[in-house]
């Protein structure tokens, strides 16, 4: 199709993901446009789409405009996606796209303003509490902000203890689903699948909290006191009741439809070719899940484990509804204790005391920290990707 | 040659150890997803079985809980669904216009530093625990400018939340809007930020309501906030500026799950009645209705909400 390539065929943008899907020519919808209508598209079999409103009548091309100079002298045609403003630097820019212009780098700015704040924020509160910490702030397993003696450290070992405990629970029952909803299950009943594991994202985490604490953790007790059979000092009973393990399971719960919908995600955009190249070749189905749909999605699984390692490091009101507060330190599993964000919810009455308050904000500037790190991780996996594929 | 005649190319079929582990897969991934069927049916059965009784009362929707005691049945949940509404009324008016201008500026204008700190600085945003944005607007609002709890910190709080769930879906749907049309619309010598605002926006229209609806959906529900900004009141408190005490949803829920294990406890052999005179046995406690009861109108809400994001998005004319 030579004689179509017009020159509107630069503009277009790369064709779609999958190198089988032909490269989309936008050459003939230009014929038929006219100047004075409504926007009329008829391209490549997409659906037509419409402008919300009518293109005003009192912008059409003036004569003179920067614009018009810019396509009939030249003849080249503007970058994609740059508007008529910085197409030429002949003309001069209209006030309106200099007004918007600054209103939406404006917002940018905002938010990055708002994150540095958040930052600074928490390291200039928190820094006089931690100088007048009577304990070592890093090493220390006492929290007591009232009495300015306060450690994170078993703050940060339960933090981290009830979330890998969450992943490794959730992170196979994850993959598990988002292969049954694009392996198995026939396309009727993908969706509604897709829909329930999505209904389990919407509920709020406090409804977690109180069915955890009065559902879950009462019928994970006979469970905790088999487990506790095994050897190590992680599996010795403690208190079996609002323990780790039990908010484990609940943040596993949370968690469950973040991992699955980003796996769900990229094993749908396995190539077709990598499928059927495996089933040619008289793989089962199960061997061509493992040669074909899980090394093309392995870093978005990854990635997807990352975001809901995150997500249940910050974790709140559930962890605080479902563990019983037991101060001091103990590599247990069975037993209770504070994460974090369940130890600054508990002490959100103290507030009222700054220099307590600062050692809270302390405790929430090490969990920004660690979520931070853990979402770095999870952008960088996802950025690596984007380079070899 | 001869090779190609000799054998009818027969496909045998997968046996023994390779046949055993296909099927074992396809067993254990049938029971993933069964397995994680249960926490979800189980929770939702908890709260409509327990939740149902209370909310069907005529007054539910309509009084609040000002001096109702443990030990009497009724009260209602307007005074909480009027300080979520607000909190999130104020919440979502601050946080719509800046995310849809970010989303904007990195699908249209973004290029260079900017936008890629700005990318980066969204990305952070996302990963903030919500208990660290009400911690943060509680040393700025609260230690730094002296000013009290209130309502309105919460909405500034979930803002924090919010904006960066709207930035995605905005970036998203923007970039799903085909080139052709604002090539046309250049064409007509149509103004860029015109263009914009005439063309683009509302093409992307019914996926930006969606995010929009998605975000409001997950922070009705956030408590943290709520638990360090704002104090709960038993009482219907319009104005969200005022007095520091408003209830909400989610802080109900913690409220008469409180009253539920400081009051009730089992071992008590008798209570005081109106009279302040012994009567034995302990008192009757409403306090659980009430909780699974605002929790049952919270989840109707949530879901409410995400059906209509749901319906609204099946209508994008966009397809990706």
């Amino acid at each position: 199709m030579p004689e179509r390539e017009t020159m509107t065929d630069r503009l277009q943008p790369p064709a779609g993901d999958s190198p089988i899907d032909p490269p989309r020519v936008g050459g003939e919808t230009l014929h038929e446009r006219r100047a004075d209508g409504p926007l009329v598209h008829g391209d490549s079999g997409q659906d037509i789409v419409e402008p919300g409103a009518p293109i005003d009548p009192q912008v059409r091309p003036v004569i003179g405009s920067a614009q018009a100079l810019a396509i009939d002298l030249s003849e080249t045609p503007p970058i994609s996606g740059a508007g008529p403003a910085t197409s030429s630097g002949t003309g001069r820019v209209r006030i309106g796209d200099r007004v918007f212009g600054l209103m939406t780098s404006g917002a940018s700015l905002f938010v990055i303003l708002v994150v540095l704040l958040v930052g600074v924020f928490l390291v200039v509160k928190s820094v006089p509490s931690i100088a007048d910490d009577k304990l070592n702030f890093l090493t220390a397993t006492e929290f007591d902000p009232g009495n300015l003696r306060f450690g994170i450290a078993a703050l940060l070992w339960v933090t981290v203890v009830i979330s890998i405990i969450a992943m490794i629970v959730a992170v196979p029952i994850a993959i598990g689903i988002a292969l049954f909803i694009t392996q198995y299950a026939p396309k009727r009943l993908a969706r509604p699948v897709a829909y329930v594991v999505d209904l389990l994202a919407a509920i709020p985490s406090i409804i977690y909290g109180i069915w955890g604490y009065t559902e879950l953790a009462p019928k994970l007790e006979p469970v905790q006191r088999l487990l506790s059979h095994l050897p190590g000092p992680l599996f010795a009973l403690k208190f079996p009741t609002g323990t780790i393990f039990d908010g484990a399971l609940v943040l596993a719960v949370m968690v469950l439809p973040i991992v699955t919908a980003i796996s769900r995600d990229v094993f749908e955009r396995t190539p077709r070719a990598n499928i059927e190249a495996a089933l040619a070749l008289g793989a089962t189905r199960w061997e061509m899940i493992r040669m074909a749909v899980l090394p093309y999605g392995r870093a978005g699984v990854v990635s997807g484990a990352m975001l809901g390692l995150g997500r249940a490091l910050g974790e709140t009101i559930a962890v605080y509804f479902v563990l019983s507060t037991v101060g001091g330190f103990d590599t247990s599993i069975f037993r209770g204790g504070s994460t974090f964000a369940s130890a600054i919810a508990l002490g959100s009455a103290e507030f009222n005391n700054p220099k307590a308050t600062g050692a809270y904000i302390a405790a929430g500037l090490v969990l920004f920290l660690l979520t931070f790190v853990v979402n770095a991780a999870a952008r960088a996996v996802v950025n690596r990707r984007k380079d070899f594929v | 040659m001869s090779t190609m005649t000799t054998a009818a190319p027969t496909f045998a079929k997968a046996r023994g150890s390779r046949k055993l582990k296909n099927n074992l897969a396809t067993v254990l991934v049938s029971l993933a997803f069964a397995l994680a069927l249960i926490p979800l049916v189980w929770l939702l059965w908890t709260v409509i079985s327990k939740g149902a009784k209370v909310i069907f009362h005529g007054d539910w929707w309509t009084t609040d809980q000002s001096g109702i005691a443990n030990d009497v049945a009724g009260g209602g949940v307007f005074h909480a669904i009027v300080g979520t509404a607000e909190q999130v009324a104020i919440c979502t008016i601050i946080s719509v216009p800046v995310a849809v201008l970010v989303g904007v500026y990195l699908v249209e204008y973004g290029r260079g530093p900017l936008a890629r700190i700005t990318t980066f600085m969204v990305d952070i945003m996302t990963g903030i625990p919500s208990i660290v944005a009400a911690l943060f607007i509680y040393a700025l609002f609260v230690t730094t400018l002296g000013g009290n709890r209130a309502g309105w910190l919460v909405s500034l709080a979930l803002v924090i939340l919010m904006i960066p769930v709207i930035v995605r879906t905005t970036e998203e749907m923007l970039r799903l809007v085909p080139n052709e049309l604002r090539e046309a619309s250049y064409a007509l010598g149509v103004p860029k930020w015109k263009t914009i605002v005439r063309v683009v926006i509302p093409t992307a229209m019914s996926g930006l309501i969606t995010g929009v609806v998605l975000g409001i959906a997950r922070v009705a529900g956030e408590t943290a906030p709520l638990l360090i900004l704002v104090g709960y009141a038993r009482n219907t408190s319009w104005n969200p500026f005022g007095s520091g005490y408003q209830g909400a949803l989610p802080t109900m829920i913690k409220d008469q799950f409180q009253n539920i294990n400081t009051k009730a406890s089992g071992s008590v052999g008798y209570h005081l009645n109106d009279k302040g005179e012994r009567v034995a046995g302990a008192a009757a406690n409403y306090a659980t209705d009430r909780m699974w009861g605002a929790a049952l109108t919270l989840i109707i809400i949530v879901m409410t909400l995400n059906l209509i994001a749901r319906l609204v998005g099946r209508r994008n004319k966009i397809t990706s």
